[in-house]
């Protein structure tokens, strides 16, 4: 073919419909013009999947990602990612994130939608009494304890320092000590 | 991680053991390339032929479980051929140290060391000490020629791990042996350097913290740790799972690796007394004698800062663990099976499927009156009501499930492997009506506080004297939306009172720039002193972006930020000699130009070893060296082999010890019918053992739920070799059943040659292997591996034993 | 503009696939759905949403297990069979940089393609029309790398000057694969071990009934191609290859 790409482009006179893969641009628009990306908003963030800790882009546009791929500045991966970090899109764009609320009764064979007003309210109530039905002041041997047995929880490496630290700080109000996640495990 | 990813580039060996990088850290792969191509080796240690194995240089088989047989077999190796970094090892180590006369090992005790107690499991280890001089100081023996030093007592010790006999145990031909064992103690001496890349294959077992340990001294004989290309490498498997620790998610320790309060510590003075190492030696930092610093500001940081002396700073409102009271994860589940747990918090976390004996978890699961599911995808905790065999009917545990922000849909720092805290931003609102969790903590805590100042209630000063403040509040006194830059603060530490410090004045309300200025008598507050400095006065450092690396070997010291004070290298002042000088002229990470250490952040600011008013190079350590002889081990000083709970064999070839000694037994004569376990028992006669692959994490909830990973990893399977498969008519692509004492799950077989049968004891023992990111709640995937795995746990840390056990296979009907 | 081309390092590749995922990424692929059959290597051929992939091949080269990961895409030939074949103007057509893209709304859905690749590469998607590796011809048509090599973490997939990347590749004591086939491949491998280990061809050709087409029928004009000549054409795809003489070889590219 003595073609070029711009000449095919030329001699066919731009007449292609918005077939092309990628972008929905027309063959011209797609070599000549500006990606999607190009004036997305780009923010950088770190990949959620394992501890290397790679740099990522996120482009983004009129509120929803429209790519990610990785950082080029990060000096660990320079831009690349595994299998993993590449498919971090589909965390947002899936149809099954849950994305309501929901509540499953004592017996019930399903799940129902609630509001956070209420789920937080219940928790929040659930939590008091729980709690004081099962705190100990002190333990068998006399020695001041004020611990809540009743209660535990577990989680989570996925958190950020900061949500860590306040986790933490919350469950240890309520006087949990079996406090435990993924680093044991 | 004592070093960090990119650091891996430097090294001259790479052995890749308790791990399969190339799968689980890809990217890690770009530096163990980038070394390779400079000359490096890589060396595969595993069970299975992997994706790591497939691009090394030399790929050795052995037997789950096995790995301080293999990794002893090269300390004797390293020792009798004088292949050892001695100048390092008189600086830096406890190899000089003489040991009391009265300990005795394994070769002498049949397996044991000196003072075990056969009724309580566990060592008076009062012999496991060290002689010392009228001060107080151990003694040493600089030539490391005295029967009684340690270095003495380790040859001894690993005098029996004779090529013939851990070729016996391990499985692995003795010629790999060999060959792993040359090439990675080429390594001990100046300029040269090996790096260690484990992970869960060697955490998850009942000796693990030994796995880690026999590696540990193997690097302290070859001088590897503090250098460049060096270190002991844990690639951590979770993108916060550092950060996590750090700030203590966990039972016994409280944000910056402090102890839980316990009962006998009644009082904060009586907390600092028991938890604060003491040395008689002027030449160690002893940088835990801090501690009442740390505790302090911690105190200050979590609650009312009207608090005063008198009141310990609220000490009392904190929770204290009984004495000997273990909160760990199988401790905790086991209780919930009991009954014992009513409320119960699953955030971001799916134990249904990644605990261990997962029968036994969702069971207990069934016992809570309430359960709290924070994430972003259902999964099989939240809904484990509905999953196999169970009768929502008869289950009345109330479940709530509050969906959360992704990654990118929220903004903080999360600390990766190497301890490099890195800053997110929010890219996008959180999906739907999500939220982040931050918000959510915020509206409990806020909920909470308001019924206990309404009502009333156990102990609510534990709860309305917390400190929250974090942002803007509204007319009710609630935050209505979390500052996330306001918790980093905290987290740093704040000046509660103008103050001068090491001749800097500082005023209320300024930020600490750092832990060497925090202060014991509540005028400072650091929610970790491990981050002091993270985000200071000259900014929030976790975000910094600069690409400069004035070392030339990595560091990028303005990258991001790193925990301690931003030090790139772990004990890097093992990396130079006694003038300060860098053992690696190459690649040096510090060096003492005569008046500063010039390089990275050296670990502790002293003078090199050769001046007045030094401190020795291991600071956080008591006698300021590395432990080559460790008496905070739970098993023993040393290392020894033991047989996993479950393994193939009757007896352990190196001793009448067959498993470690001071394991906790979850079963025992009269113990749950969940936590059975049968060990070289006919009907399960293959050793099996779990992993993760690239396109899945974890128990895959992040990955399951993602189309374009399912599609390349879609079921679960299990691996097998060919002699296996057809002494059991099964054929590439079959279901089959995979069966343990505690459970079954179906898988597909790969049929493959990457797994090898061991020839161990004059036996052919077959192993097969189980990913365990699949679950039910996902069509069509299959089910956990670790319906199959045991109760189970590391005498240390007790982290579950999921990396060897027994099953049987059989073709699916 | 010279003549741009990916290259393929095997001993670099890991197999994670990133490649697959970011390509997919990048190209708004929807997933296959799939089940295991006893591999790793799912899916286990291109299909009409997956334009690259790794097969993993394990065999066993002068007596010692090896674990081989192959990049398997469209290789961008210099003397491409599906262009010669593709009877419908501008459909397959080649870049600037040399890539072979394609507009879905010129394909007439012939699968013509198929039977010219010697690599088994086009496919055809549920509308009928041709989809395969166009090169991210939209991103390195604004100075940005394909998707997948952006991606790679080893840097086992480059892209860039073809010349260059030969130049780098023959320094490198590896076999280099597709310097001089067909024209010249647009995707080139640096491989370890012999093509066969990697069941690739030693000499890739394009089916002899390509010749025909381009030689014979194409001339009589794409009306022809809706009466019997394209029936007779059809016979002939049947044929199998024929090796490409050196003649044709030198000719360069179309």
């Amino acid at each position: 073919m003595e073609l070029s790409r711009r000449g095919f482009l030329k001699l066919s006179g731009g007449a292609v419909g918005a077939s092309i893969v990628g972008v929905g641009l027309k063959p011209a628009q797609a070599y000549a013009a500006p990606l999607a990306i190009q004036y997305a908003k780009e923010t950088t963030t770190i990949c959620p999947y394992c501890a290397v800790g790679c740099g990522m882009i996120v482009h983004s546009r009129g509120g929803d990602v429209i790519n990610i791929e990785g950082d080029p500045d990060h000096p660990i991966n320079r831009g690349t990612l595994c299998s993993k970090g590449s498919a971090a899109y589909q965390l947002r764009h899936n149809e099954k994130r849950i994305t309501e609320p929901m509540y499953r009764a004592k017996g019930s064979r399903e799940w129902q939608k609630v509001s956070w007003d209420w789920s937080l309210d219940q928790i929040a109530q659930k939590i008091k009494a729980t709690r004081d039905a099962t705190f100990m002041e002190k333990n068998s041997k006399g020695q001041v304890v004020n611990r809540t047995d009743g209660i535990a929880s577990v989680g989570s490496a996925a958190l950020d320092n900061e949500e860590c630290y306040l986790f933490q700080k919350l469950l240890r109000s309520w006087g949990l000590v079996y406090i435990e996640h993924q680093a044991r495990i | 991680m004592t070093n960090h990813w990119i650091d891996i580039r430097n090294s001259d060996v790479i052995l890749i053991m308790g791990s399969n990088a190339a799968e689980n850290h890809p990217i890690s792969f770009k530096y163990v390339l980038e070394a390779m191509d400079k000359g490096a080796k890589l060396l595969s240690v595993d069970p299975r032929f992997t994706r790591t194995s497939a691009k090394a240089d030399l790929y050795a088989p052995l037997r789950s479980g096995t790995d301080i047989a293999f990794l002893g077999g090269m300390i004797k190796y390293i020792i009798e051929n004088n292949l050892y970094h001695a100048e390092y090892m008189q600086l830096h180590t406890n190899a000089t140290f003489l040991v009391n006369p009265d300990f005795k090992m394994p070769g002498e005790l049949d397996g044991l060391f000196s003072g075990y107690d056969e009724q309580k499991r566990s060592y008076d280890k009062s012999s496991w000490s060290f002689q010392r001089d009228a001060k107080g100081v151990p003694k040493s023996d600089l030539s490391m020629q005295d029967p009684n030093c340690v270095l003495q007592l380790l040859k001894k010790h690993f005098s029996r791990y004779t090529p013939e006999l851990v070729s016996d145990i391990t499985g692995t031909p003795q010629e790999k042996l060999m060959e792993v064992y040359q090439i990675y103690a080429s390594t001990g001496k100046a300029g040269k350097a090996a790096t260690i890349m484990y992970a869960m294959g060697w955490t998850q077992h009942t000796v693990g913290t030994q796995n880690i340990r026999t590696m540990a001294i193997i690097q302290l004989l070859l001088g590897n740790i503090g250098i460049a290309g060096g270190g002991v490498n844990a690639l951590r498997g979770e993108s916060n799972v550092q950060g996590s620790t750090d700030h203590c998610l966990l039972f016994h320790i409280l944000p910056g690796y402090l102890p839980t309060p316990k009962a006998s510590w009644p009082d904060l003075a009586k907390y600092i007394e028991k938890s604060t190492p003491q040395t008689n030696d002027p030449e160690s930092a002893n940088w835990w004698s801090n501690r009442s610093k740390y505790i302090t500001s911690l105190l200050r940081a979590h609650f009312d800062s009207g608090l005063t002396t008198e009141e310990d700073f609220g000490y009392s409102l904190l929770p204290k663990l009984d004495d000997g009271q273990n909160a760990s994860w199988l401790m905790l589940f086991d209780r919930m099976f009991k009954g014992d747990v009513k409320g119960f918090f699953a955030w971001g976390q799916n134990p249904a499927c990644s605990g261990s004996n997962a029968n036994k978890v969702r069971k207990a699961l069934a016992k809570l009156d309430w359960m709290v599911t924070v994430n972003l995808f259902d999964n099989e905790t939240a809904s484990f009501w509905k999953g196999p065999k169970m009768d929502p009917s008869q289950i009345d545990t109330e479940v709530f499930f509050l969906p959360i922000a992704a990654s990118f849909e929220k903004e903080g720092s999360i600390t990766n492997s190497g301890r490099w805290a890195q800053w997110r931003y929010q890219a996008v609102e959180p999906l739907g009506n999500s939220r982040h969790d931050s918000q959510v903590m915020n509206e409990l805590y806020s909920r909470v506080c308001a019924l206990y100042k309404k009502e009333g209630g156990a102990f609510p000063e534990a709860i309305t004297k917390l400190s929250w403040d974090y942002g803007f509040k509204g007319l009710d006194g609630k935050i209505e939306h979390i500052d996330i830059h306001a918790v980093a603060k905290e987290i740093n530490g704040y000046f509660l009172a103008d103050k001068v410090v090491k001749g800097k004045s500082f005023k209320k309300g300024d930020l600490v720039p750092s832990f060497a200025y925090l202060q014991d008598d509540g005028s400072t507050n650091s929610g970790n002193w491990l981050y002091c400095q993270s985000y200071n006065g000259k900014g929030n450092n976790m975000a910094r972006r600069s690409q400069k690396d004035p070392s030339g070997i990595g560091l990028y010291p303005e990258w991001g930020w790193c925990w301690p004070v931003n030090r790139r290298i772990l004990y890097n002042r093992a990396s130079v000699d006694a003038s300060g000088q860098p053992w690696d002229k190459k690649q040096p990470v510090i060096w003492w130009n005569g008046a500063k250490w010039q390089g990275d952040v050296p670990d502790g600011g002293w003078k090199p070893l050769n001046q007045p008013g030094t401190k020795k190079s291991f600071i956080m350590l008591p006698d300021g060296v590395a432990s080559i002889f460790g008496a905070k081990m739970k098993e023993g000083p040393f290392p020894e082999h033991y047989e996993p709970l479950e393994c193939p064999i009757e007896k352990n070839p190196l001793s009448g010890t067959k498993n470690n000694p001071v394991i906790k037994l979850f079963y025992e004569e009269g113990g749950l019918e969940e936590d059975i376990f049968y060990s070289c028992d006919q009907r399960y006669p293959y050793v099996a053992t779990t992993y993760r692959v690239t396109e899945h994490w974890q128990t895959g909830v992040m990955t399951r739920n993602i189309p374009w990973l399912l599609e390349m990893q879609p079921s679960m399977f299990v691996e097998m070799n060919p002699q296996l498969a057809a002494e059991k008519n099964i054929k590439n692509g079959d279901w089959v059943k995979v069966s343990s004492a505690r459970g079954q799950v179906e898988a597909v077989a790969i049929v493959t040659k990457r797994f090898q049968p061991f020839k161990v004891q004059g036996t052919t023992i077959h192993q097969v292997g189980l990913p365990w990111c699949y679950g039910w709640s996902t069509p069509n995937t299959g089910d956990s591996a670790n319906l199959l795995t045991p109760t189970i746990g590391d005498a240390n840390t007790m982290i579950p034993e999921t990396k060897a056990f027994q099953v049987n296979i059989e073709k699916r009907g | 503009m010279a003549r741009k081309a990916f290259m393929i390092d095997t001993s670099r590749c890991t197999a994670c696939r990133s490649c697959q995922v970011a390509c997919k990424q990048w190209n708004k692929l929807p997933a296959d759905s799939e089940i295991n059959r006893g591999s790793y290597e799912n899916p286990p051929q291109l299909t009409p949403h997956l334009y690259n992939k790794i097969e993993f091949i394990e065999t066993e080269v002068n007596g010692e297990f090896k674990w081989l990961f192959l990049n398997k895409r469209c290789l961008h030939c210099g003397e491409a069979g599906c262009l010669k074949v593709c009877p419908s103007t501008g459909a397959l057509f080649r870049t600037e940089e040399g890539l072979i893209g394609f507009d879905k709304d010129k394909c007439i859905g012939c699968n013509y393609c198929v039977n010219g690749c010697p690599f088994d590469v086009p496919r055809y998607d549920a509308d009928n029309k041709i989809t395969k590796c166009h090169g991210c011809l939209d991103r390195v048509g604004n100075g940005l790398q394909p998707a997948c090599v952006k991606a790679c973490p080893t840097g086992t997939l480059q892209f860039g000057a073809r010349d260059k990347l030969i130049a780098q590749g023959k320094t490198s004591g590896r076999k280099l694969y597709g310097e001089k086939a067909l024209s010249g491949l647009g995707a080139m491998y640096l491989l370890d071990n012999q093509p066969q280990d990697y069941k690739l061809a030693d000499n890739p050709s394009i089916p002899t009934s390509i010749f025909l087409w381009k030689d014979v029928i194409k001339p009589l004009g794409i009306l022809g191609f809706w009466g019997s000549v394209g029936v007779a054409m059809l016979h002939y795809v049947t044929v199998g290859p024929k090796q490409l003489d050196d003649d044709t070889e030198a000719k360069g590219g179309e």
